[in-house]
């Protein structure tokens, strides 16, 4: 579990699409990866390169695709991605979390986002900011084609803003902000509750003893 | 006392405990494995120096990766080395760590949502999670079926729980009866198609109604199979009598009287009379038509009868121009270059009876470059084969291959050329997902085997 800084200052790229599936921030190909890291180079493969890509092709060998924005220069440092409703949907692979905290991204601001990609981005440190339509058209609308946009972060006090365009208290679990600022282990942190998961057992072994299957 | 969903009886009958920090640990019954989203975990667990807490409750096997031809040749008839790996480092893991598998050339090996059914591993109020999104399939026996990522892959088989926060309840009726030749399928991508695929985000969407309860086993799965592509991490229907009969004598379920003692706490779980749901939606069964997706979104999808739709959105033009369809194009005028029949969502073996009842004496149209069918479990393709629809199959034209995921995903070699366009029994029409740059139109198994013999799409309610 990697930690988060309260407060930060990033530079926004945005990726007008609705509806973006994990199929499309990580391709199928590179699932075969027994890793969770050097996925960055392959997130959006198919919107990212002419070329079909796959696990441990050299990126010296590819063509990539000019006017997609995060192959412009002044984008690729860019770490936090705006974009439009649902995304994340379709498949749980948490390789599409991997591949964008590989890329460099840290946080995603969206209206909403399919549900186990976004269970997933906390799990792995990425922070996925809930932030209404019309927000996010702002965003769309002032952003230039030639420099990223700015925008803050400040996870304790739950805001994101950009200077002059807009501020916006968002929502985030408790529990999950917490795991983020204190880069909790998720695993240990449960096992605390060991006891109460043997009493449950004990219990579901008297009411249910089918569904213990030994 | 307060009425119950169906939902609310398993969650509560699931609930551990609240950590200090607020979120709920739900305690996990069962839980699948595949080659393709448990690696890490198992790296976690030995990283940390931990075990699986309760070995009884997991089922592996390889699905994704695992070629559908010359099975005989086990491991070595999988040629990329980078697949090849990932089945090895399963069977390792499984051998490190005591867990069952169903192997490669295990005759019950299959999708691992098809297994589970199968092997009666999936029952009702139960609590099931798998690495993968599609494990709502397993709430067609009124279970909570959840796909879940990695890090909660290996969360679950270190403390045998989740971390999670109760969700909505939603529930679907469909009344009255739907008609001949309209499927579980339609009927899923029908409600897809009105909700939109971010409609049951943040719920459990509980299916009921005639039309649904009239539905077989293999159909709910079909059914709930998709909740997924509407937003919801899970889908369920009640269970009833057929769930009971379905559940019977398959090799993992209670006997006797456990049986007996299992049937009594299931008929209890149906949701209460008055029960309040968040969200309900009505639909009615004589809407709903032979459905077509004609775009890279699951909602994206019209009737058999319709065309393809004009828009000024823009993320509908980019799904026409990847998909290489033009505005007012008449669906049955779409020609096709492959089929596929098979994936988690249509692979068993009353998909397969269906599909060739209308395959039987005809021949696949000569535009098909290729057509194939993938049984769900190496099971499924032994029972089909000793009701001889593998010979109706193959004398139709198709191909007849070896159990798992193939052209749902094209993880393995089974894959669509650049640009070819296939109608496909799976669940998703994502941009590449059969194969780069390909085409995926979603339908049933009936709307494939007719597309297969005209070379476009059909309507098989005039067959
Ligand atoms: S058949 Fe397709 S959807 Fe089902 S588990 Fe396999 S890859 Fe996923």
């Amino acid at each position: 579990m990697s930690q988060i800084s309260n407060i930060y200052s990033g530079k926004g790229v945005c990726l007008d699409k609705a509806n973006i599936d994990t199929d499309q921030i990580i391709p199928k190909q590179f699932l075969k990866s027994i890793k969770k890291t050097g996925l960055g180079p392959f997130l959006f493969d198919s919107w990212r390169y002419e070329d079909e890509g796959f696990l441990g092709k050299e990126l010296a060998t590819r063509t990539i695709k000019k006017d997609f924005v995060l192959n412009k220069d002044a984008f690729s440092q860019s770490n936090i991605l705006i974009t439009r409703e649902n995304f994340g949907c379709g498949s749980s692979r948490e390789h599409a979390v991997w591949a964008l905290k590989d890329f460099g991204i840290s946080t995603v601001l969206a209206p909403s986002f399919g549900d186990i990609f976004f269970n997933n981005c906390f799990k792995n440190g990425l922070l996925a900011i809930q932030i209404s339509d019309l927000n996010i058209e702002k965003i769309f609308l002032n952003q230039s084609e030639k420099s990223p946009i700015d925008i803050s972060v400040d996870l304790v006090n739950q805001k994101v803003f950009s200077k002059n365009l807009f501020t916006e208290s968002f929502e985030i679990d408790p529990y999950r902000k917490n795991c983020l600022i204190e880069g909790l282990d998720e695993i240990g942190y449960s096992l605390k509750y060991e006891n109460e998961i043997e009493i449950f057992e004990k219990k579901v072994k008297k009411e249910r003893p089918w569904s213990l299957n030994d | 006392m307060s009425k119950k969903t169906l939902y609310d009886k398993i969650w509560e009958d699931h609930f551990v405990t609240v950590r200090d920090d607020g979120s709920s640990l739900m305690y996990i019954d069962r839980h699948l494995v595949h080659e393709v989203t448990s690696p890490q975990a198992f790296e976690g667990l030995r990283e940390n120096n931990l075990k699986p807490r309760r070995v009884s409750s997991i089922l592996a096997t390889p699905d994704h990766n695992v070629p559908t031809t010359f099975r005989e040749n086990d491991l070595d008839g999988i040629e990329d080395p980078i697949s090849k790996l990932q089945v090895l480092t399963l069977d390792e893991n499984c051998n490190e760590f005591g867990i069952n598998q169903f192997k490669l050339n295990d005759l019950r090996q299959g999708i691992v949502h098809v297994i589970g059914p199968e092997q009666g591993l999936t029952l009702p109020g139960m609590t099931i999670v798998c690495g993968d999104s599609h494990t709502s399939t397993h709430g067609a026996f009124g279970s909570l079926a959840m796909g879940i990522g990695t890090s909660e892959v290996e969360h679950v088989l270190a403390t045998q729980c989740l971390v999670t926060k109760k969700q909505k309840n939603m529930l679907i009726n469909i009344h009255g009866e739907v008609e001949e030749g309209v499927t579980a399928k339609d009927i899923t991508m029908f409600i897809i198609g009105k909700i939109g695929t971010a409609g049951g985000t943040g719920y459990v969407i509980e299916y009921n109604g005639e039309a649904i309860h009239s539905l077989s086993m293999e159909g709910r799965m079909t059914l709930c199979n998709m909740a997924i592509e509407a937003g919801a991490r899970a889908g369920m229907v009640a269970p009833d009598n057929k769930t009971f009969d379905y559940v019977k004598g398959r090799p993992l379920a209670p006997k006797g009287s456990l049986f007996d003692k299992a049937v009594k706490y299931w008929k209890t779980l149906p949701s209460d009379e008055g029960a309040i749901f968040d969200k309900v939606f009505d639909f009615e069964a004589k809407d709903i038509t032979p459905q077509v997706t004609w775009g890279t979104s699951p909602e994206m999808v019209v009737s058999i009868e319709d065309s393809v739709p004009a828009s000024k959105d823009k993320n509908l033009i980019d799904a026409l121009e990847y998909m290489g369809l033009k505005p007012g194009t008449k669906i049955k005028d779409i020609e096709l270059d492959q089929i596929f029949i098979g994936s988690c969502t249509n692979s068993r073996i009353e998909d397969l009876r269906a599909a060739s009842q209308i395959l039987k004496d005809n021949k696949i149209s000569k535009r098909i470059k290729r057509a194939i069918v993938v049984p769900g479990s190496g099971l499924v393709k032994k029972q089909a084969e000793s009701e001889g629809l593998d010979q109706i199959f193959i004398d139709a034209g198709f191909e007849w291959r070896d159990a798992g995921c193939s052209m749902c995903l094209g993880m393995n070699p089974d894959q669509l050329d650049q640009l070819q366009r296939c109608a496909s029994t799976s669940n998703r029409n994502f941009e590449g997902r059969q194969g780069y740059k390909g085409r995926t139109h979603l339908v049933s198994p009936v709307m494939a085997a007719i597309a297969s013999l005209e070379g476009k799409f059909s309507d098989v309610r005039d067959y």
